[in-house]
C-alpha cells in the first residue's frame, strides 16, 4: 500500500472510530425524527382521556348541533345545575359552555368556562359547528322574506357549503415545455437548509484539518512522518481522509434519516392517525394539503440537487480545508492562529450571510455574484439550485471554483511543506508568499 | 567503501545559509558523529540526506551512487524533536509508522512484537500514547526508527529523555545494530556517548564542516603533550630541559605528576629520565575528551 493510502486511512479510520463520531452519527437522525415525531405524540396523549363538556343552552338552539366525538363528550344540562357543575370544573367536567341567546342576533353571547386555557381544537371544533348553524338560520330567515324565492336559497346554500377553496399553484416552465407544478415554499426550505447544511461542514471539517495539522506541528509528530511521507502526501491525505469522514456522516445522516421518518410514519399510518396529523397540521399553519406537499417535494429535482450538492461541497470544502492548514502550518500557537484565521472567517460568514439574502431574492445581483465568487459560490448556489437556475451560470461558478481549489491547494501545499518544519517566530504574509517559491 | 557521502552540498534559507558546502564520509558499518553547536547545521544535513529538504546544490551519493526516492525507504531516522499521535494506540502507531516505512501489515507486527518484548514493553501494546512516561515515549519511536531494518540510521540526540538504565539499553541497541552491519549516524551535544560510540565523527560549526576523521586519530591530533605519573612518594623536583611541570598533586601515599613534553622529545626518552629517578606507579598520556575538543574547535574560530 502506498503511503498517501495509508495517511488517508489512518486519518478516516481514527476519526469514525471515535465515540464521539458515532454518538453524533446516530444521535443527529434520531434527534430530528423525535423532534418532529414526539410534539405530536404527545398532543395525542393529553387527549386520550374523553373530556366532558356540559352545555347550557337558555335558546335551546343549538345543543344539538354539538355532536360528541372520541376527544370531546357534549351533555345537555339546565341553567339551574350550571352551579352545581361549576363546582366540579377540574375534575369530572372539563368544561361548562354557556348560550345565553340567539347567536344570529348576539352573535358574542356563547362562552366557555374552563379551568385550563380551552385548546384550540375545541375551541374551533365549537366554533364551526355553530357558525354553520348560525349560517343555516340567517338563511332560513332570509326564505321567509317574501322577496326572495327559494331556487336562490338554494343556490347559496349550495354555493357555501362547497365555500371559494382558492389556492395557488405555482408552476415552472421547463425546458421541455411542460410546465410543473413547483412550490416556493419548499424551494425555500430546501435551498436554506442545504446551504446551512453545506456551511456547517465547511467549517465543521476545515476547522477539523486545522486541528489535526496544528497538533501534528505542535506534538512534533510531524517530523517523524516527514522521514517517511512526503509533506503534500501528508495534507492531501489529511484533507481526503477528513472530508471522507463528512461525506460519511452525510450519507448516514440522510440515510438513518429517512428510515426513521418511514418507520416511524408507518406504524403511525393509521387512519385516525393520519386525521389527527392533519388536525395537528392545521393548527399550526393553515390548512396544508398533504398530497401538496408530497407533490412540491417530488416535484424537486433532487438528483441535481444532491449532486449539485457534492459537488459543491467538494469544492468549497477542499478550498478551506487547504487554507486551513496552510494556517496552521505556518503557524505555532493557537493565538497567532486566530490572527490569520479573521480574514477566512469573515468571508464564510459573509458567504453565509448572503446565502440567507439570497432565499428571498434567488437570482438577485448578490444572489448572481456571490453564487460565481469561488470563496462565497458553494455556500450561496445551494440557495439557488432549487428555484432552479441557467445551467451557464452553475458551470462558471463550477470551473472558478475548481479552478480556484487547485491554484489555492498548491500554493497551501508550499506554504504547509516549508511551515509545518518551522517553528518560533511568527512567519508574516511575505515570508509565507517567499516559501511558495523555494523549490 | 562510504556507505555514505555527501559532496558540496550547499542550502540557503533566505538571508541565512545553513550549509555551505558540506562534504561529509561515512563508513559502512560504523558509527558516525555528527556534531556541532545548535544551529550550526546538523539537521538541515541530516534533512537533505533523509530528502527531507533538496540541497541547492551539491549532491548526496548513497554507496557511491546519487540518492533516490527509493533510498528513503532504507532510511531510519529518528529527529530530534519527536512525537507521536496522543490518542492512537500504541501498537497501532508503530505498526502504522512501520507500514509507512514500507512494511507489510503482517511482517510489521511480527517484528514489533520481538522490538517490544526486548524493550520490555509488550503490556503497553494497546494502551494509549498519552498513557506513557516520556522514556516509554522514546522506546516507542526507537522502535519505530529501526522496525523496517533498514542498512543506514539517523539518530539525532537518541538518549534525551532517557533514565541511565534505559539510556544502557538504547546504547547496546546501537552497538548490536552496529555488528549486524548498519551504518548509523549520530547527533548529539552528549560528549562521553561521543567517545563511547563513534567510529568517525564530522564537528559542523557555522554551516562548514570544521573537522573530520576518525575519533582516536583526532583526539591523537590534537593532544596537547601531556602525561601522568603516578609515583611513590611525596617529593618530585626532577628537572629537564625534556618537559615541563603543569601540577603536583599528593595522593595518599603517592604523588600525582603532570607535565608537558618537548615536541622533539620522544615518549621513550622520557619515560626513561622518569623510571630511572622514581618509583613509578602507573603512567599515561593524556588524551584530549572530545568535549575539550568540541569547546576548543568552536571557540576558536
Amino acid at each position: 500500500m502506498n503511503t498517501l493510502a495509508l495517511v488517508i486511512e489512518r486519518e478516516y479510520i481514527s476519526r469514525v472510530k471515535k465515540r464521539s463520531f458515532i454518538i453524533l452519527t446516530i444521535a443527529m437522525p434520531v434527534l430530528l425524527v423525535l423532534l418532529a415525531f414526539v410534539p405530536m405524540w404527545l398532543s395525542q396523549l393529553n387527549d386520550s382521556g374523553v373530556k366532558n363538556i356540559a352545555i347550557v343552552d337558555k335558546t335551546g338552539l343549538y345543543a344539538s348541533e354539538l355532536k360528541s366525538t372520541e376527544t370531546y363528550n357534549f351533555q345537555v344540562i339546565t341553567a339551574a345545575q350550571e352551579d352545581d357543575y361549576k363546582k366540579q370544573i377540574g375534575g369530572d367536567i372539563y368544561g361548562i359552555l354557556t348560550i345565553s341567546n340567539d347567536l344570529s342576533k348576539y352573535p358574542n353571547s356563547v362562552n366557555l368556562l374552563s379551568e385550563k386555557q380551552a385548546p384550540a381544537s375545541l375551541q374551533s371544533l365549537i366554533q364551526n359547528a355553530l357558525n354553520e348553524k348560525v349560517t343555516q338560520q340567517n338563511l332560513d330567515n332570509l326564505s321567509t322574506q317574501s322577496n326572495v324565492s327559494d331556487q336562490s336559497i338554494k343556490e347559496v346554500r349550495s354555493i357555501i357549503e362547497k365555500g371559494g377553496n382558492v389556492t395557488v399553484s405555482t408552476l415552472k416552465w421547463g425546458k421541455d415545455e411542460k410546465a410543473s407544478k413547483t412550490s416556493t415554499e419548499m424551494a425555500t426550505i430546501v435551498g436554506g437548509a442545504f446551504t446551512m447544511l453545506i456551511y456547517m461542514f465547511i467549517l465543521m471539517y476545515g476547522g477539523m484539518v486545522m486541528q489535526a495539522v496544528q497538533e501534528e506541528k505542535k506534538s512534533r509528530v510531524v517530523e517523524v512522518m516527514v522521514s517517511s511521507v512526503k509533506p503534500v502526501d501528508l495534507l492531501i491525505g489529511k484533507i481526503v481522509g477528513v472530508g471522507l469522514v463528512g461525506i460519511t456522516q452525510l450519507v448516514i445522516w440522510t440515510v438513518l434519516t429517512l428510515v426513521l421518518f418511514l418507520g416511524v410514519s408507518f406504524v403511525y399510518n393509521t387512519p385516525e392517525q393520519a386525521q389527527l396529523m392533519a388536525q395537528a397540521g392545521s393548527m399550526g399553519m393553515g390548512d396544508i394539503d398533504v398530497n401538496n406537499i408530497m407533490e412540491s417535494i417530488v416535484s424537486l429535482n433532487w438528483v441535481e440537487i444532491i449532486i449539485y450538492f457534492f459537488v459543491f461541497f467538494i469544492g468549497g470544502y477542499i478550498l478551506y480545508a487547504s487554507l486551513f492548514a496552510a494556517i496552521a502550518a505556518a503557524v505555532d500557537s493557537e493565538e497567532d492562529t486566530n490572527q490569520f484565521m479573521m480574514p477566512i472567517t469573515i468571508l464564510i460568514v459573509f458567504a453565509f450571510f448572503a446565502g440567507i439574502y439570497s432565499i428571498d431574492n434567488p437570482d438577485g445581483p448578490l444572489a448572481f455574484w456571490t453564487s460565481l465568487f469561488p470563496f462565497t459560490a458553494p455556500i450561496v448556489m445551494m440557495v439557488r439550485i432549487p428555484f432552479g437556475i441557467p445551467f451557464w451560470q452553475l458551470l462558471l461558478s463550477l470551473v472558478l471554483l475548481y479552478g480556484t481549489f487547485i491554484l489555492v491547494s498548491i500554493a497551501a501545499a508550499k506554504i504547509y511543506r516549508v511551515g509545518i518544519l518551522m517553528y518560533g517566530k511568527k512567519p508574516t504574509f511575505k515570508e509565507m508568499m517567499k516559501w511558495m517559491k523555494y523549490s | 567503501m562510504f556507505y555514505l557521502e555527501t559532496r558540496n552540498v550547499i542550502k540557503q534559507y533566505a538571508e541565512h545559509r545553513a550549509l555551505d558546502g558540506v562534504s561529509i564520509q561515512v563508513p559502512q558499518g560504523t558509527v558516525f558523529g555528527l556534531l556541532g553547536p545548535n544551529g550550526a547545521g546538523k539537521t538541515t544535513l541530516i534533512r537533505i540526506i533523509t530528502r527531507i529538504t533538496a540541497p541547492d546544490t551539491g549532491e548526496v551519493l548513497i554507496k557511491d551512487r546519487p540518492s533516490t526516492k527509493e533510498d528513503v525507504y532504507n532510511i531510519g531516522y529518528l529527529p530530534e524533536e519527536r512525537g507521536l499521535y496522543k490518542k492512537m494506540k500504541v501498537g497501532e502507531q508503530a505498526l502504522y509508522l512501520a507500514q509507512l516505512r514500507g512494511m507489510k501489515k503482517e511482517k510489521a507486527y511480527r517484528e514489533l512484537m520481538i522490538w517490544f518484548k526486548r524493550f520490555e514493553i509488550s503490556d503497553w501494546y494497546n494502551r494509549k500514547v498519552e498513557e506513557l512516561s516520556k522514556g516509554m515515549q522514546q522506546k516507542v519511536q526507537f522502535i519505530s526508527t529501526v522496525i523496517h531494518n533498514p542498512d543506514l540510521l539517523i539518530f539525532d540526540e537518541p538518549f534525551s529523555g532517557f533514565d541511565p538504565v534505559n539510556a544502557e539499553i538504547v546504547k547496546n541497541e546501537m552497538l548490536r545494530l552496529k555488528d549486524e552491519g548498519k551504518t548509523i549516524i549520530l547527533s548529539t551535544h552528549n560528549m562521553e556517548s561521543v567517545e563511547a560510540l563513534c567510529d568517525n565523527i564530522a564537528l559542523i560549526n557555522k554551516s562548514r564542516v570544521v573537522l573530520q576523521g576518525n575519533v582516536f586519530d583526532i583526539r591523537k591530533d590534537n593532544q596537547p603533550n601531556t602525561y601522568k605519573f603516578r609515583l611513590t612518594g611525596n617529593k618530585f623536583d626532577l628537572e629537564d630541559q625534556a618537559f615541563t611541570i603543569l601540577s603536583k598533586e599528593p595522593y595518599h601515599e603517592y604523588i600525582d605528576v603532570r607535565v608537558k613534553k618537548q615536541e622533539n622529545i620522544d615518549n621513550k626518552y622520557l619515560a626513561k629520565l622518569i623510571f630511572d629517578n622514581y618509583d613509578v606507579v602507573s603512567f599515561e598520556e593524556e588524551l584530549p575528551t572530545m568535549n575539550d575538543i568540541f569547546i576548543k574547535t568552536v571557540t576558536s574560530k
